[in-house]
């Protein structure tokens, strides 16, 4: 089939919580050679399933074989396509700066105009909670990069879409 | 009711109407074999686990009903994992049945402890390990129900042992709640719509007959079908019998080692209507240059077939049967485009089909061709046929024309050496007074051969048919056309006596060594009460004709060097 460019992908994936349903999805990307970029799993408010988010990364043609994919899985209850607009994105990044006394007010306030949140101090570091679109994590990650930056968390992004109005 | 775990097992395999189980017992399944020696479910005691799944699938496919095996865990458990993943490719309902170390032990590196379930998860339809005896019973009746709903598949049921042997109040499962399986058997309406339209409109159609016809038994409908559109029909390898070869509209089967005609006529149909082939790169050739000039209409019960590796331009998803019902029925009452406007058409095809590459027989050596005709005439093409892999099985699949369907059983999508033994004991189990024969190279054969033991000893009169060039012929094929003829690893010159060996294992050995010798060896052999072993000497070096090199569009066919005056009519030049 025609090549044509990849392009990123948000699914939203709802699951049965059953043992090895995390196992069988992830073996589905990496031996068909899909590309996962990041994924986030917990149950929803129905203990017995669970929203797994992946962004995956393919052209039409294998973006439309990914999903088919997932759904012949007996354990895959839903597979959403996250929509680009018209939906809400958002990613938690944790990052812990060893900011020197003269970087501190500076670190403060990127954190405020980031409306992030200080969650942890020690003598030598302060560790950063940050919500957004991925964009806003990464512009964050690269203002601070100047200060000494530890530890980072990422969750990936979770996302869902948007109910008409 | 309390029962014990092998009592609930025995319960549901009662159920699900399960009158024979392939396997060989081990420490975790032993509570399994005690619990049903003495049932009216048949234990086949197989010599090589591989081989257990292998019988259940020729089982499956011969009586149209589930496989079932009954392993131990641990190299059980591993030795199953070949005739899984021929299963899965080929879509055939298994249940494997696997024993497991105890709950409390798992994850320990227990004595012959392997995560089975996590080795298979890719190459089975589902797997379940069961961890509650509560459990128990709604997991086996949905592995059976998945191994055989929708796209048929192997299912693998994981039972540890004290899972086994606990006790709980028994209730037979009446209704599955699968939430989120829902195979679609009843396709929309619309794209068969779409597909009577292009159908009409269509001067050069060609129907691609795939396993998948088999598997819903849409073999009567494919015949109206290809009847009233007037159309050639062609079919993968998993596909041979799906479509009586003795209809003119006929054209052999698809792929690199497929007929001049159905190859060529590939590039120049201009509608291709694929019921229940998946479009394997076998199949395809390159696929780039693949039916360019076709409109594709795709008929397959498993949505990831679609669009897969060719585009379609009206993708039907849905049972083969009930998509050629419908189809047939909207035909009936659709009288647009007369069929004559196609026999333009067909005298291309005809031509073609006049071009088929053949072989030459000579006097002092036998041709492995020759002893596959012979097969045919002398079991008026009526028996079961299972295949090992190599160039036995595309000989099989060339000149052993198939009329009807479930005839041939063959590892198609895997393409498993040692499947052809195995296979055929379980078919065997299936239709006990049928002849069954599994035509095989001496390669091959040799991968399961100790399974004679068991066709032995449970009075199955299976019959091997050994074309044995003393190589491993397909790949010195590859070696020859393709690698400068450096046969590495490929001769296999030291090898067993066949006849002997088959003597030794209380089976009839025979041989032949020259062409006069061929028909006598299988009259003997094939009449024979006993389970046969026929040693054909064959001409070492011959060449599966015409072949697709890999990659190649489908029109570039090879003949056999030096003979291709063996080619005549048109298409000559591709
Ligand atoms: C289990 C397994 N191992 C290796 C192969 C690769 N292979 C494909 S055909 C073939 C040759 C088989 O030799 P033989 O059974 O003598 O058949 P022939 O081609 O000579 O008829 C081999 C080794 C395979 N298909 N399966
Ligand atoms: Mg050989």
């Amino acid at each position: 089939m025609k090549k044509e460019e990849a392009k990123k992908q948000v699914l939203s994936i709802l699951v049965e919580n059953q043992p090895g349903a995390l196992a069988r999805i992830a073996g589905l990307f990496s031996g068909r050679g899909y590309n996962i970029e990041s994924l986030a799993v917990a149950p929803t408010m129905d203990a017995a399933v669970s929203r797994m988010t992946i962004m995956t990364r393919g052209d039409h043609a294998v973006l439309e074989q990914i999903k088919k994919q997932l759904n012949k899985l007996i354990n895959v209850l839903k597979v959403v396509e996250v929509r680009k607009r018209r939906s809400v994105q958002r990613e938690l990044a944790m990052v812990k700066v060893t900011a020197s006394a003269e970087d501190r007010t500076e670190l403060m306030r990127i954190v405020e105009i980031f409306r992030g949140r200080v969650v942890d101090v020690s003598h030598e570091s302060y560790t950063v909670e940050i919500t957004g679109k991925t964009a806003k994590i990464e512009a964050f990650l690269e203002l601070v990069k100047p200060m000494k930056v530890g530890d980072v968390a990422r969750t990936g992004p979770i996302a869902l879409n948007r109910e008409p109005l | 009711m309390r029962l014990k775990g092998t009592q609930i097992l025995k319960e549901v395999l009662r159920e699900e109407e399960v009158e024979v189980v392939f396997g060989l017992p081990g420490g975790t399944v032993i509570d399994i074999y005690d619990e049903l020696l003495g049932s009216e479910i048949r234990n086949i005691v197989v010599r090589h686990e591989q081989a257990a799944v292998h019988a259940a699938d020729g089982y499956a496919r011969a009586a149209g009903k589930v496989g079932v095996s009954l392993v131990t865990s641990g190299p059980g458990a591993t030795n199953t994992v070949s005739g899984i993943a021929s299963a899965y490719m080929d879509s055939v309902p298994l249940v494997v049945l696997c024993g497991q170390v105890p709950t409390y032990l798992i994850g320990n590196d227990a004595f012959q402890e392997v995560d089975i379930s996590g080795i298979t998860r890719p190459c089975t339809k589902h797997n379940y390990l069961v961890r509650r005896v509560e459990d128990l019973a709604r997991i086996l009746k949905e592995a059976f129900h998945i191994a055989r709903s929708g796209r048929p598949g192997p299912v693998l049921v994981d039972l540890p042992k004290d899972v086994m042997c606990a006790r709980t109040r028994y209730r037979p499962v009446e209704r599955l709640e699968l939430k989120s399986y829902r195979p679609v058997y009843d396709p929309k309406c619309k794209p068969l719509a779409r597909a009577v339209e292009l159908i009409g409109r269509s001067r050069r159609p060609l129907v691609l007959a795939g396993g998948g016809v088999l598997l819903s038994g849409a073999s009567a409908e494919l015949r109206a079908f290809a009847r009233k559109i007037r159309a050639p029909v062609t079919s993968t390898l998993m596909g041979l019998g799906a479509f009586p070869a003795s209809d003119p509209l006929w054209i052999g089967m698809l792929g690199m080692h497929g007929t001049r005609a159905a190859n060529m006529s590939t590039a120049s149909c201009d509608l291709l209507i694929a019921v229940g082939a998946r479009f394997d790169d076998r199949v395809t050739g390159k696929v780039d240059a693949f039916a360019r000039q076709a409109e594709i209409i795709h008929i397959d019960i498993d949505p990831t077939s679609i669009r897969k590796n060719v585009p379609a331009t009206v993708p039907i998803v849905g049972d083969c049967r009930v998509a050629l019902q419908k189809l047939n029925r909207l035909l009936a009452r659709d009288n647009g485009s007369p069929p004559e406007s196609r026999q333009a058409w067909l005298q291309e095809i005809d031509a073609w089909k006049r071009g088929q590459v053949r072989y030459r027989r000579r006097e002092n050596v036998i041709k492995p061709q020759q002893v596959i005709e012979e097969l045919f005439r002398l079991t008026a093409g009526e028996a079961i046929i299972t295949t090992e892999v190599g160039q036995n099985q595309m000989w099989t699949a060339q000149y052993y024309p198939f009329d009807e369907p479930n005839r041939l059983i063959t590892s198609g999508g895997l393409g498993c050496m040692g499947f052809g033994l195995p296979a055929a004991i379980g078919a065997q189990v299936a239709s006990p007074d049928r002849l069954v024969v599994d035509v095989a190279g001496d390669g091959s054969i040799q991968m399961n051969i100790q399974e004679l033991a068991t066709a032995v000893q449970y009075g199955l009169p299976v019959k091997v048919v050994i074309l044995n060039n003393r190589y491993l012929g397909m790949v010195r094929q590859w070696q020859e056309l393709f690698y400068d003829r450096r046969y590495a690893g490929t001769p296999v010159d030291v090898a067993p006596d066949f006849v002997k060996l088959a003597e030794a294992y209380g089976a009839q050995g025979l041989r032949a060594l020259t062409p006069d010798e061929v028909v006598p060896v299988l009259e003997k052999g094939l009449c024979s009460r006993k389970p046969a072993l026929m040693d054909f000497r064959v001409a070492r070096e011959e060449g599966v004709y015409p072949m697709v090199p890999a990659g190649a569009p489908l029109t570039r066919m090879l003949t056999a060097p030096g003979e291709e005056d063996l080619l005549e009519g048109p298409a000559r030049r591709a």
